[in-house]
């Protein structure tokens, strides 16, 4: 009588205690993920921007997803500064292009072959999110600043604290001159 | 609490809720007739201080949520509508905002007196362990209550420090956003930073309790460091901790009105009267000055250490200043907790003193130049404090003699001031 009881009692405590594990843990991952953005926020993730009024040499920024995106009309000058750079002396060789994903930081990697005049970037320093100021630091480009980075003309990182380049958010051309974000 | 209970129910009633429920037994045993070292000063009134500082930031807190809005588009404005409009308003807020500078004050000299007397030194390994436990909670509580108004600095002091954790590996992107709620500090992140900033408190009530229990199990330390050897070496709670306790408060609280009457937003910064603004990021992102030794060692690390490079690095050091203070009972070596009787690690304590006093300096400043170089400095040697000199100073310096217990101590020093030679009465 002693072992029967022992036994039945051991699968009890086993089938509560599974049962139980299997029960908490999935009830968990709601109340984690309920901090994840939620459909509204996500509903808001694509914008459509015409880029026919920004002048040569100008930039505009655009709210999306709550953050700033810089699109800037490059000049020729520009452009030929960005390309003359050695990609293997770059701090981040890669593009952080999310339309030209894993490719080498080329200045045609970070914007659309044949449209380079527009650089589209998240305005957010990948060092601790801050905003660069355009037409400036020691590259041209953007200065951060929080830490003092310095981006390139092609928003490239050449200088300071952050890790990468600037992002360049997936986006496409749904006319000549109009893009859509996201 | 410690040894047996002294506490004799003197009427019907209280003998009645004894047999039930012994609160009043416990509070007797715990704030009454509890034994304390007779030779406390004045720094040991800080635990006390803190407690009345927690409680009138619970209450100033649930006052100001009575008129608060936590929406990105209402938050900036009906903070100003307290300041302006609701009766006593602008007294609530200042004395809310200025009392976590006054928090920070006292734990900060509650933290050094326990440094200098040794108080984290067995058996009160567990009582200092909450302690640092507390500090956290602290000053996510501080941190996420900061953000609330919405100016500027809120904004941006919350982007730039949720984006710490950007610097952990493949998964810090997918962590941040999951903070934030969305792609950038929004509307989901004050709401939920208003939730915990209201939870929080409460959850330091509770380790403020754990806390003061792990007190009363080895009892208080003294500025001798010289356990409580009999009963004469202690006085009751009340009346005198009780009154030297009250008298610091209020000498704590005139402190605090200078603030909040006179100086109301002297520990502030004029540009969170500014709304914030996601698209624009102001020239300097400077913490609150309670954060800005720990804002120095995160900015100090700019160089790569093999595969980790310097944002990740900084973020560790920044943690690590902290969760090292955890292992401080183990990393003194001494036997001698005073600092009284250490004349070696006296010198290192004002040392310490002054090393986070620079890093506040450092903290302070753009990190450039010298204020960079200072910074990797002081950084440097905060670490080697914990982690060198501390180990080696209790193998190699000799203490002083310790006095035989607390009383001969006290009387020892008051045959001192009356220079005639009394003999010490035991």
């Amino acid at each position: 009588m002693e072992e029967a009881d022992t036994s039945r009692r051991d699968v009890l405590y086993i089938a509560t205690a599974a049962v139980g594990g299997v029960g908490v843990a999935m009830t968990a991952w709601p109340f984690i993920h309920q901090m994840n953005p939620d459909a509204s926020v996500r509903a808001l993730a694509s914008i459509e921007v015409d880029l026919d009024p920004i002048e040569e040499g100008q930039s505009i920024v655009v709210k999306w997803r709550g953050n700033p995106v810089i699109i800037r009309h490059r000049t020729a000058a520009e452009i030929e500064e960005a390309k003359k750079v050695d990609v293997s002396q770059l701090p981040d060789p890669l593009s952080r292009n999310q339309n030209a994903e894993g490719k080498p930081a080329t200045d045609v990697n970070r914007v659309v072959g044949g449209r380079e005049e527009y650089l589209v970037m998240l305005g957010v320093c990948t060092h601790l999110g801050c905003v660069p100021i355009g037409d400036a630091g020691e590259y041209n480009g953007w200065f951060c600043p929080c830490h003092g980075s310095h981006y390139d003309t092609s928003g490239r990182i050449r200088k300071g604290p952050a890790p990468e380049n600037l992002p360049v958010p997936k986006y496409e051309y749904l006319e000549e001159k109009r893009i859509k974000i996201g | 609490m410690s040894g047996p209970s002294s506490y004799n129910p003197s009427n019907g009633f209280t003998r009645w809720i004894d047999s039930r429920l012994p609160l009043p037994r416990l509070l007797y045993d715990s704030f009454v007739a509890f034994p304390v070292p007779r030779n406390l000063n004045y720094w040991y009134t800080f635990g006390g201080i803190l407690s009345m500082m927690l409680v009138v930031q619970i209450i100033t807190g649930i006052v100001l949520v009575m008129h608060y809005t936590p929406h990105t588009d209402m938050a900036f404005n009906s903070v100003e509508h307290i300041m302006r409009d609701v009766n006593y308003g602008w007294l609530m807020r200042y004395i809310h905002a200025n009392g976590a500078s006054m928090f920070f004050i006292a734990v900060y000299i509650h933290m050094f007196r326990g440094l200098y007397y040794g108080s984290y030194k067995a058996p009160r390994e567990v009582l200092w362990m909450i302690g640092v436990l507390i500090l956290l909670v602290m000053m996510a509580t501080a941190f996420m209550g900061y953000v609330l108004p919405w100016g500027q600095m809120s904004f941006w002091g919350a982007k730039v420090i949720t984006s710490l954790f950007s610097a952990i590996p493949w998964f810090g992107d997918a962590i941040v956003t999951w903070l934030w709620g969305g792609f950038s500090v929004d509307n989901p992140t004050l709401t939920r930073f208003f939730s915990l900033h209201y939870l929080l408190p409460f959850v330091l009530v509770g380790l403020v309790i754990l806390h003061v229990w792990a007190l009363h199990v080895p009892g208080q330390t003294n500025p001798t460091g010289v356990e409580v050897k009999s009963g004469q070496d202690t006085v009751p709670f009340t009346p005198y901790a009780t009154m030297k306790d009250a008298f610091a408060m209020v000498v704590f609280l005139l402190f605090f009105a200078y603030f909040v009457f006179y100086q109301p937003n002297y520990l502030g910064h004029a540009i969170n009267y500014i709304e914030a603004n996601p698209l624009v990021t102001p020239e300097h992102i400077v913490p609150e000055w309670y954060f800005l030794p720990f804002y120095a060692i995160l900015r100090s690390i700019t160089f790569n250490i093999g595969p980790l490079d310097a944002k990740l690095l900084g973020v560790i050091a920044m943690f690590a200043s902290i969760f090292i203070l955890f292992l401080l009972p183990w990393l003194d070596t001494s036997k001698v907790r005073s600092a009284t009787y250490r004349p070696v690690y006296r010198q290192f304590f004002w040392l310490l003193i002054i090393d986070c006093i620079a890093l506040g300096l450092v903290g302070a400043n753009p990190p450039e130049g010298t204020w960079l170089l200072i910074g990797q400095i002081a950084t440097f040697y905060y670490f080697a404090h914990f982690l060198i000199i501390m180990p080696l100073l209790g193998l190699l310096e000799s203490p002083k003699p310790l006095p035989a217990s607390i009383s001969e101590a006290v009387l020892a020093k008051n045959a001192d001031k009356k220079v005639a030679s009394a003999q010490p009465a035991e």
